[in-house]
């Protein structure tokens, strides 16, 4: 059997995890300082619409990157300003982000349903793209793939090796005893939340930019579920996050492959398959207890009141 | 003062009143309930395209009302019941989960005229409808099988339901007619609807030798493939040309229109009766969309001659003999499937690769 096909799915599978990459890094760090923001879905659709609107209209896709990035910071800003500010519950109050997040886009794109953009340009070096196997693995990409690759290298120094980091995991683990020794509780966790908020953002933006230029209603297709998801299979960690989501991506994209070559398996137990998988992680880390318990941020899910 | 209140109250019940029943007289209400949002680009956008073509064709003669987004199940019962009590006199519920909801809601209005698409349960005020897309799959069929080179069809399936079991078979079917050594090949998404899915779908056919993309799902993104990678699609529901203007062969477009229309005409001349319609090419109810330019004319006139054998009579899609995969004959020869047959389908013809997923 040939195995040519072997390179085109492993960059589809590239295609397939990027965005999701994108969102479960930005929920990490939101999560790590104590938000539990369940408005992923929302945050990125704007960023998909956002994106999609000023591609079409400027031709540019770094402004469309940009403009993806800033949509799903300013739609976390407004669940910011709820939970941390106005002491909302996060749970509903990041439900109701994504149902807004949903409609807002919508709206927004109703006149830009049918538009097409040609899609990001992807990297081509001369005598590197075209060596075989490697060539296209490595040097074919848009540049959102490269970006989200370094942004999840960046993420993890920042949260392990630096003091800002280590503010974000001392307000995630006891915002009491962060407030006590002078640190800004609300400060740090709003600049968590419009992080994660702009990487939701650039996801989304990967979605109607690269992996399927266009837009249409709801295309986000339930992807911020997944990286909310991801962000628990990680236990909290950016690089097992970032193979998570190439874990699940690969998974979706094999079991198409097995498909059209006639592997005789039902297709509903393979689009099983990424999920079955994710709860079986699930199941593997969190046998040890105490483990799984030093992992998940202790103040994850509640609010912060100063007086308190 | 209470007094006054409660006249008041009372003669601007009448005049609502009033009001309510001097528009009914004047105008008859019809209300649509769509699954998806009519900016899909799909099956919804077709449906709403119905509803646009009856303002035109009746004026003012007639008022229409819509609600998009509506989720199959209890949420359905409540829109359609909203709409069935607010003065609608026909009401359009547009997807098959709505089967359950139109009868309960029917059974409340009696005197509110029903029309449920796709679906099989009817009533006095409910009747159903339907369209042969496997008409305009069988036609495509037959350019596909000119059209390929690798004689390798990519077919991206939605559910393994009888309505897309009879589309891969027709498609087939047809391809076979003209090029015996096609085969289809089948990547089922478990979805109508995720572009990201439909898209690595397309990929994934195409890595593995189709050189022309089908589908039975519900977003573009499928055709946007084909024509990044440089070979042909077939759009579904409406046209698709321009997500991949050199890409797009044809697609196949629900055309509700002259249905609506008919049926509205018939509630105002007091004749509607609850009927089960399953149109094809012949009133218009499926169509093709404009041939791509670059498909050679001897391709469009075969394609042609189909459309109106079907039309005629002359052509069935599933005319005998055929064979199912395992080499069973399934219609015999000179004989055409009948309506049940086609309506239950539930095996793939020969030629087919895969199995259906049980």
């Amino acid at each position: 059997m040939s195995i040519d096909w072997i390179v085109p799915a492993l960059l589809t599978i590239v295609t397939a995890a990027t965005p999701l990459v994108f969102a479960a890094v930005g929920e990490v760090v939101v999560e790590k300082a104590g938000v539990l923001n369940l408005g992923v879905e929302g945050m990125m659709i704007i960023g998909a619409i956002a994106a999609f609107a000023t591609a079409v209209s400027t031709g540019s896709g770094v402004l469309a990157v940009l403009a993806g990035a800033v949509a799903g910071l300013l739609v976390a800003l407004i669940f910011g300003l709820l939970t941390i500010y106005l002491q909302s519950n996060q749970v509903a109050t990041g439900l109701a982000l994504t149902i807004f997040g949903l409609g807002l886009s919508a709206l927004i794109g109703h006149s830009y349903v049918g538009k097409t953009f040609p899609g990001l340009a992807k990297l081509d070096i001369a005598g590197l793209t075209t060596i075989p196997v490697i060539g296209p693995l490595l040097f074919g990409h848009d540049g959102l793939v490269y970006l989200s690759v370094v942004s999840v290298g960046l993420v993890a120094w920042f949260l392990n090796r630096t003091r800002g980091g280590l503010l974000v995991r001392a307000v995630g683990e006891n915002h009491d005893a962060a407030h006590s020794i002078g640190y800004s509780v609300t400060l740090i966790r709003m600049a968590a939340i419009l992080f994660g908020g702009a990487m939701a953002g650039i996801g989304g933006a990967y979605l109607s930019l690269a992996y399927t230029p266009l837009w249409v209603e709801n295309m986000t297709a339930g992807r911020g579920w997944i990286a909310l998801a991801l962000v628990v299979f990680a236990s909290w960690k950016p690089w097992r996050a970032f193979f998570g989501a190439y874990l699940f991506g690969g998974i979706t994209i094999i079991q198409l492959y097995a498909q059209g070559m006639g592997v005789e398996v039902s297709a509903q137990f393979l689009s099983m398959l990424p999920y079955l998988a994710t709860i079986v992680v699930l199941v593997i880390i969190s046998r040890d207890k105490v483990k799984a318990r030093l992992n998940a941020p202790a103040c994850l899910g509640r609010n912060f009141h100063a007086s308190g | 003062m209470t007094s006054k209140l409660r006249f008041a109250g009372i003669a601007l019940a009448g005049l609502l009143a009033a009001g309510a029943s001097g528009a009914a007289q004047a105008q008859l209400k019809i209300g649509f309930v769509y699954v998806g949002p009519i900016g899909d680009h799909g099956w919804s956008y077709e449906h709403n395209q119905g509803r646009l073509a009856i303002e035109k064709a009746l004026g003012t003669k007639v008022s229409t009302t819509y609600v998009e987004k509506v989720p199959e199940g209890a949420d359905a019962q409540r829109v359609i019941s909203k709409l069935a009590s607010s003065g609608h006199g026909l009401i359009f519920t547009t997807s098959f989960g709505y089967m359950n909801p139109t009868l309960r809601v029917a059974k409340q209005f009696p005197k509110v005229k029903f029309e449920h698409a796709t679906g099989f349960k009817r009533a006095d005020n409910v009747a159903t409808y339907s369209a042969r897309f496997y008409e305009g799959r069988y036609v495509v069929g037959k350019i596909v099988g000119k059209m390929t080179k690798s004689n390798t069809l990519g077919y991206v399936a939605s559910f393994p339901i009888p309505e897309v079991i009879r589309g891969i078979n027709a498609t087939i079917l047809g391809a076979r007619s003209v090029n015996p050594d096609i085969k289809i090949k089948v990547v089922w998404v478990s979805t109508w609807f995720d572009p990201g899915k439909e898209a690595d779908a397309a990929k994934t056919l195409i890595d593995q030798g189709a050189d022309i993309i089908m589908q039975h799902t519900d977003s573009p993104a499928p055709v946007q493939v084909a024509e990044q990678r440089g070979i042909w699609a077939v759009g579904q529901a409406s046209d698709m040309t321009q997500f991949g203007p050199k890409a797009h062969l044809t697609a196949i477009i629900d055309n509700w229109g002259p249905y609506y229309v008919a049926r509205a005409q018939a509630v105002l001349d007091g004749t509607w009766k609850s009927t089960d319609t399953w149109d094809g090419f012949k009133p218009g109810m499926v169509q093709l969309a404009p041939y791509n330019p670059a498909i050679p004319a001897d391709v469009v006139a075969l394609a042609e001659e189909t459309r109106k054998g079907i039309i005629d009579g002359s052509v069935h899609p599933f005319a005998g003999e055929i064979k199912d995969q395992s080499g069973k004959v399934i219609v015999k020869a000179g004989e055409v499937a009948s309506d049940k047959f086609l309506s239950g389908m539930n095996v793939y013809v020969e030629g087919v690769d895969g199995t259906i997923p049980k």
